[in-house]
């Protein structure tokens, strides 16, 4: 429902804002599924460092990416506050393992900033733009850039 | 009451055809595959006519009618086969075997559904 | 039309039936078999072909199956021998009537000069002998069946009508052919004013009445403009058994015949119902004969069968799947809860169980198919391919009854097309070659399947030149898929055809060319959760094996615990679980070792360090060894810490959202919800034994 709020005028994009290793970032709400707490995932033999492992969603097999990692940030406390995004990527659905969801955003397409050359490179290619709210820096990532490249679905 | 057949034909397509064919012109149709098929249906079919391909595995339409008319279920059942072949030495055949009568494929309905007035009713 | 089937879709697939029954068939007779069964069994699949194609009005189709079946009639009638020429020509046609059904089912058409050629080319080779003795088979769609070519003539009538007298007297064997003298007697009054008279003269006294005997005979006073033809073609059916006159009284003078009263005749009694007597009470119970025949043996008839659409199925593996995993989570919960020890708990769970174990059975079979029809697509292939590629090759099958899951052999069809034409293509010699070489001229590629450790395995194996190892190396050199420097073992070597753009050919093959490498057949069996392994002999040969799941959805799984992680292995695999002593196990070399099981040595593998888990044991772990199958035979032996227990677990796949893992078969959601992953104890062997990989391009990393 909230993604024909948000289809219906193109000119407002709905997001969805989260900490991780105290940075901000947000997501297109159309790319989340659900949002839902931490539980122990199962490790994954050979996975890239940042994948957590997978856990069982509603009789799905659903890898977890620690955002932090990916970004090349510092890595996160492992806690149960930890909450995890569900996102549709592509044809697959991923969790991102976040500190905290802590807002949706409603802005303006204008509002979306591009992103400063500050950034590391790492971070640059996830990035999508910049969103600024409440003199907060909040980085918009490109969901679709955060699955290794590597790593493509066999079919 | 409505009139029973008994259809006979190894190609499911075929099957499948006058399934459709006889139960919209308002018969009760039952299936078998082959002679044998056929020959063990019979009893509980209790058909009023039986229509029949001549081509068939395990037992052929000759088989079949030979073995109807020789056994002690319905002997005196009218029977129709279908033949591909509108050559007269196979309706010769069939008649000489027993047949009541025969159908040229590929038939229409009215066709069809005439040929079996023409032999058998309720 | 809503709720009938379809009948163009039921069409193509019997048609497809009938024609891997013919190509068969055709084979049969190829490797010897002449026998009137195998010939009438092709001679009918042309037959019914030509059937139902005549319903849809496929008028290339049936022509051409006219003719093909003409030439098998002759062939069936011992006119034509089965010469190996005769029967290239069959096997073509064969081929180009498939290529017409396909067309036909796209709505398109095969070009009617490519579709003569081919016929023609079989008339040629079946000589003279091909011209069926009956008339030609005209084609008629939709043909009323009207005897005499009485509706030619229905329509210019000279209207008027005329008084008719016929004679109609059936003889008993009319009566003992179905025949009813009503329904003649009523098609033959029909709407016109008639005077029927019974004249049962011939009636005997009712000690000599024999009720098998036809003693009555109807004349009939007709007005009517129905013509004699018409009027004859009523009795076409009976005719030859019956006494029939016609004569019409009066010839058709207007105006005057009709006037004319009836001629003149003694009085008859109307009878217009009279029901003939010996009709149908003729079946004298006390004289028929036994008739063995017809009593039918209860039970023994064909089972009825039912189509069903296969998306209902699906269903009900899904809902499956979710029952194996709550019956699990129920355990789990009773297991913890203080009834738990009660006997009549205990009894129902386990009644839970196996009633669930037998609902996976029964779905598992509905979906199981034989790879018969698969593997029958590919003796086209050889055929084609060696044609193209100017070699001779014959293909034999193996393990044809092997079931497995519908949808991986629809999925198969392709990469075994591929593996076959590069058998074909790459893997034979030219026949000068093979003779050069001692080897018959033509190559045998054989194919079979068999069920092995819980999974279905498929060779394609060929008796060609085998992989030029040199070759391939510096190929690969040559396109920087590996440096020049590499040491490559013969495996690694192997390996490397199934990277992205490899190919070998030196010139691109119109069969196998086309860009698509090895490395798609690769990654479309991955998709299946399979595997394609390679091996070749100089010389001798390839055999490329690809191993698969029998199905995708649930397996016997045994949960054991490593480094923490509670993981599954498939039951099917393991050979025997035991604890080892100090003395069975040995070092090769710095890392591996191999355990010494009753005098047979079997590699040693700590599941928890070849999954990355761990870098090394700690006291009380890896004390437990499950001795597992390998694909080839060969057991391995694999460290853990803890065997749980074993239950049934539901799989669920990996590569939707993540891809493929190495030694990782698949993962199941156990009964707290956790994930658990299934291994492939193959896999995992080769992924053990060395930890830097060779290549494997669908590897993660």
């Amino acid at each position: 429902m909230r993604a024909t709020g948000s289809a219906t005028d193109p000119n407002v994009r709905e997001l969805v804002a989260f900490r991780t290793a105290r940075q901000d970032f947000c997501v297109d709400i159309l790319s989340v599924r659900e949002i839902r707490g931490w539980s122990r995932p199962a490790l994954l033999p050979h996975a890239p460092h940042y994948v957590q492992g997978v856990i069982n969603l509603r009789g799905a097999v659903v890898p977890i990416l620690d955002l932090a990692r990916r970004l090349g940030l510092e890595p996160i406390e492992d806690t149960d506050r930890n909450v995890i995004i569900v996102a549709a990527i592509q044809n697959r659905i991923v969790g991102l393992l976040v500190e905290a969801v802590t807002d949706i955003l409603t802005v303006p397409s204008s509002g979306v900033q591009p992103t400063p050359d500050l950034a590391s490179e790492t971070t640059r290619n996830m990035l999508r733009g910049v969103v600024v709210q409440d003199s907060r820096l909040i980085r918009l990532l490109d969901v679709g850039q955060l699955l290794p490249q590597d790593v493509e679905p066999a079919a | 009451m409505t009139l029973r057949i008994l259809a006979v034909d190894d190609s499911l397509t075929m099957r499948e055809m006058l399934r459709q064919t006889l139960t919209e012109a308002g018969f009760d149709v039952m299936l078998a595959e082959d002679g044998v098929d056929a020959l063990h249906r019979l009893p509980d079919a209790d058909p009023d006519l039986i229509l029949t391909d001549l081509n068939m595995p395990k037992m052929d339409g000759f088989g079949l009618i030979d073995a109807v008319r020789k056994g002690d279920v319905a002997p005196r059942v009218p029977i129709l086969v279908l033949t591909t072949e509108s050559a007269t030495s196979l309706k010769e055949r069939a008649r000489s075997a027993g047949a009541t009568g025969w159908i040229t494929k590929p038939f229409d309905e009215v066709s069809l559904v005439s040929t079996i007035r023409r032999v058998a009713a309720v | 039309m809503a709720g009938l089937i379809d009948l163009r879709d039921i069409f193509f697939v019997e048609a497809d039936e009938l024609l891997s029954a013919l190509e068969e068939g055709l084979r049969a007779i190829q490797t010897g078999a002449h026998d009137t069964d195998t010939v009438n069994a092709v001679f009918r699949a042309v037959h019914s072909i030509k059937g139902g194609a005549g319903a849809f009005d496929l008028k290339a189709l049936v022509g051409f199956a006219h003719r093909f079946e003409t030439v098998l009639d002759a062939l069936r009638a011992g006119k034509l021998q089965p010469e190996p020429a005769l029967l290239g020509g069959l096997l073509h046609a064969s081929d180009h009537l498939a290529d017409m059904i396909s067309a036909a089912r796209q709505g398109n058409a095969t070009d009617p000069e490519h579709d003569e050629r081919v016929i023609a080319a079989l008339e040629q080779h079946a000589g003279g002998g091909g011209s069926k003795e009956e008339e030609a088979f005209v084609f008629e769609p939709l043909a009323l069946d009207g005897p005499f070519g009485i509706d030619a003539v229905r329509l210019p009538l000279p209207s008027g009508t005329r008084d008719v007298t016929l004679t109609f007297r059936p003889h008993a064997g009319a009566f003992a052919s179905g025949h009813d003298p009503c329904l003649l007697l009523r098609d033959l009054c029909a709407d016109d004013p008639a005077e029927v008279c019974l004249d049962q003269s011939a009636l005997p006294d009712a000690n000599s009445f024999d009720p098998g005997q036809s003693y009555l005979g109807w004349k009939v006073i007709l007005q009517t403009e129905r013509t004699d033809p018409q009027l004859l073609a009523i009795f076409e059916f009976i005719d030859g058994i019956c006494d029939l006159t016609i004569a019409s009284a009066a010839p058709p003078i207007p105006d005057v015949a009709a006037s004319l009263p009836p001629p003149s005749s003694p009085p008859l009694a109307p009878v217009p119902s009279a029901p003939p007597i010996p009709a149908n009470t003729a079946p004298a119970q006390t004289s028929a004969p036994p008739a063995a025949a017809v009593s039918p043996a209860a039970g023994t008839g064909p089972r009825p069968t039912i189509r069903v659409d296969i998306d209902r199925v699906d269903r009900l593996v899904d809902i499956l799947g979710e029952l194996v995993i709550h019956q699990a989570m129920l355990t789990e919960a009773i297991e913890q809860s203080p009834g738990f020890g009660s006997v009549e708990v205990d009894r129902s769970l386990d009644q839970l169980r196996q009633l669930s174990r037998q609902i996976q059975e029964s779905v598992m079979a509905i979906r199981a198919q034989p790879v018969k029809p698969l593997f029958d697509r590919m003796h086209r292939i050889v055929r084609e391919a060696s044609m193209a590629a100017g070699k001779a090759a014959r293909l034999v099958t193996e393990g044809e009854a092997t079931e497995v899951d519908k949808t991986i052999i629809e999925r198969l069809a392709d990469p075994l097309t591929h593996m076959i034409r590069n058998a074909v293509d790459h893997g034979l010699e030219k026949p000068s070659r093979r003779t050069d070489l001692g080897k018959p001229s033509e190559g045998v590629i054989k194919l079979a399947a068999a069920h092995r450790s819980g999974r279905i395995v498929i060779t394609v194996q060929d008796d060609g030149a085998g992989i030029d190892r040199e070759k391939v190396r510096q190929i690969a050199i040559d396109k920087g898929l590996v440096a020049a420097s590499a040491e490559l073992t013969p495996q690694e070597i192997d390996a490397l055809l199934f990277l992205p753009g490899f190919s070998t050919a030196t010139e691109v093959s119109a069969l196998s060319g086309r860009g698509v490498g090895m490395d798609v057949v690769r990654s479309e069996i991955a998709g299946l959760g399979g595997r394609v392994g390679i091996t070749s002999v100089r010389g001798l040969g390839t055999t490329l094996t690809i191993s698969l799941p029998l199905t995708l959805a649930v397996l016997d799984g045994m949960v054991f615990v490593a480094a923490g992680q509670t993981l599954v292995l498939p039951v099917s695999a393991i050979i025997e679980t035991l604890r080892p002593e100090p003395g069975m196990r040995h070092s090769l070399g710095q890392a591996d070792s191999v355990l010494d099981v009753r005098g047979r040595c079997m590699p040693l593998i700590d599941v928890g360090m070849a999954l990355g888990f761990r870098r090394s044991l700690q006291p009380g772990e890896g004390e437990i060894v499950v001795v597992v199958e390998r694909g080839d035979d060969g057991a391995i032996a694999l460290m853990v810490d803890g065997i749980r227990d074993q239950r049934q677990v539901v799989i669920k796949g990996l590569e939707a959202n993540y891809g493929q893992i190495p030694g990782i078969a698949a993962a199941t959601v156990l009964g707290d919800g956790s994930v658990a992953l299934i291994l492939d104890p193959t896999d995992l062997a080769a992924s053990g034994q060395s930890p830097s990989r060779p290549v494997s391009p669908l590897a993660a990393e």
